[in-house]
């Protein structure tokens, strides 16, 4: 695209409709904004139906019904309905949290594609302390009752520090829950995350040992089980390919109707991004400011905009950029060729200090006094 | 994995097949995932009901398409689909 103004703009394929930001859970990872309690409003029945049937003309197909807990919502089936209805392949993510086995048949009956059910650690003691609800043992029933009802089941759980070590634990349990898919998801450092970076980094020593056990492990259940790792960046030479590249692929909408090109879009400064109340989706991702700042190469600064690797991964993910630099036009400081790149390090100390100390400070959970708070 | 000749071959439960009209093609999906299909791919698969063997999706298809000599690579392909978990027998 260098040296053309024009850029090919692709249709979404991926829809996730972040339904509410209520959640009877407060990981304290959790991948809302910060803020999120300020924007308490909720789109309506009709809005959702509105915008699912318009992305779904464009070309969107994969479609998440996430959150918070997506759960909360009572019109969550009429939904389910309406995406199967257009043809979509829906997932629904979930905590687990007040599913029960009527409301897992009855949205298998509206058409509901597959569950993605998160748990935070193989024991219950750990998972109930940093979900701050007691849920382990509903979560494995749950699990359970997902099979049982003969969907294809992805079992999520976040990978961080404290939780690292249960790494043959975990994978013991996605076994005996008959996961279909698991998705080993080594925390990212945004929202939450980015809050509780000192407390939940684990130590690159940690990170490999914990690979290695997850990748003998699918040897073992190859042909039976599928492992989906997201890679832990911070210890990695390159970005990632965020978003498969802004406004390609994926399109996020918040609970209170604001579009994203990616869930951590928000905290970016000056996107104006635009609500489905006021625009239709094709208007959105065809010529919204906020859907065109990063397409192409245009606004990339040195060292992306001479580097060849630069189709590859996009600069790597403009929230990173904005979270640990300050300047969102800048390559992703886990880049080894990010001029910021020394940020890394400095995090990884000091997570390694935070980890040493004597008086270590506590976890800040998801909620929102919490949200408040900080915001 | 190779194809057992005496059994009926069905699409994968745990997948779905359908025509993207955005895309003008057939797709197979699944959680987190999307394999796109080229029309042969596609006409294949659209036979594996779990009413039919290897044997019988091969003289449909060269009954169809009035030709001969396909067996090589539908065999290919299914063992290929066998293999991702896009058909089962038994």
């Amino acid at each position: 695209m260098a040296g053309s103004n024009k850029i090919n703009i692709t249709p979404p394929r991926w829809l996730l409709a972040e339904l509410t930001y209520a959640c009877p859970l407060q990981c304290p990872y959790c991948a809302n904004p910060i803020d999120y309690a300020k924007h308490q409003s909720e789109l309506d029945t009709d809005d959702w139906k509105r915008v699912l049937t318009q992305a779904r003309k464009m070309g969107a197909v994969q479609l998440g019904f996430s959150g918070g807990e997506p759960l909360t919502r009572k019109d969550l089936p009429e939904l389910v309905k309406h995406a199967r209805d257009l043809g979509y392949y829906s997932n629904l993510i979930t905590s687990g949290y007040g599913l029960t086995e009527e409301k897992i048949v009855q949205l298998k009956d509206v058409g509901l594609d597959h569950i993605q059910v998160s748990i935070q650690a193989s024991s219950q003691e750990l998972n109930d302390h940093l979900a701050g609800t007691e849920s382990f043992q509903h979560k494995k029933d749950v699990a359970h009752l997902i099979k049982k009802h003969g969907y294809p089941m992805v079992l999520c759980v976040v990978i961080h520090r404290e939780n690292i070590h249960q790494m043959p634990q975990i994978l013991e349990m996605a076994e005996e829950l008959g996961a279909d898919y698991l998705e080993l998801a080594n925390t990212q450092y945004y929202g939450w995350a980015h809050a509780n970076r000192d407390l939940l980094l684990p130590t690159k020593e940690q990170f490999e040992q914990a690979e290695q056990i997850a990748q003998a492990f699918k040897e073992k259940v190859a042909g039976k089980m599928k492992i989906y790792y997201v890679v832990p960046d911070f210890y990695e030479d390159r970005p990632k390919a965020c978003m498969n590249g802004w406004g390609t692929t994926f399109l996020t909408i918040a609970p209170d109707g604001v579009a994203l090109p990616c869930h951590s879009a928000r905290e970016l400064p000056g996107l104006d991004c635009p609500n489905v109340k006021d625009y239709s989706i094709e208007q959105i991702w065809n010529e919204s400011k906020a859907f065109n700042f990063f397409r192409g190469f245009e606004w990339m600064k040195e060292p992306c905009s001479s580097c060849d690797e630069k189709e590859k991964d996009f600069g790597g993910c403009r929230c990173q950029a904005y979270l640990l630099s300050g300047d969102m036009y800048a390559a992703d400081p886990v880049c080894s060729k990010s001029p910021n790149h020394h940020v890394i390090q400095e995090a990884i100390d000091s997570a390694k200090a935070s980890a040493l100390a004597d008086n270590e400070k506590p976890l800040i959970f998801r909620n929102s006094k919490n949200s408040r708070l900080l915001s | 994995m190779s194809i057992n000749p005496e059994q009926t071959i069905k699409f994968s439960p745990m997948h779905r097949l359908q025509w993207e009209e955005a895309q003008q093609k057939n797709v197979i999906l699944y959680p987190e995932g999307m394999v796109e299909l080229n029309q042969s791919s596609a006409e294949i698969l659209k036979l594996c009901d779990g009413t039919r063997t290897l044997g019988q999706i091969v003289r449909d298809l060269e009954q169809k398409f009035a030709t001969a000599g396909l067996v090589d690579d539908i065999t290919a392909f299914l063992e290929v689909a066998l293999k991702n978990g896009w058909i089962q027998q038994n």
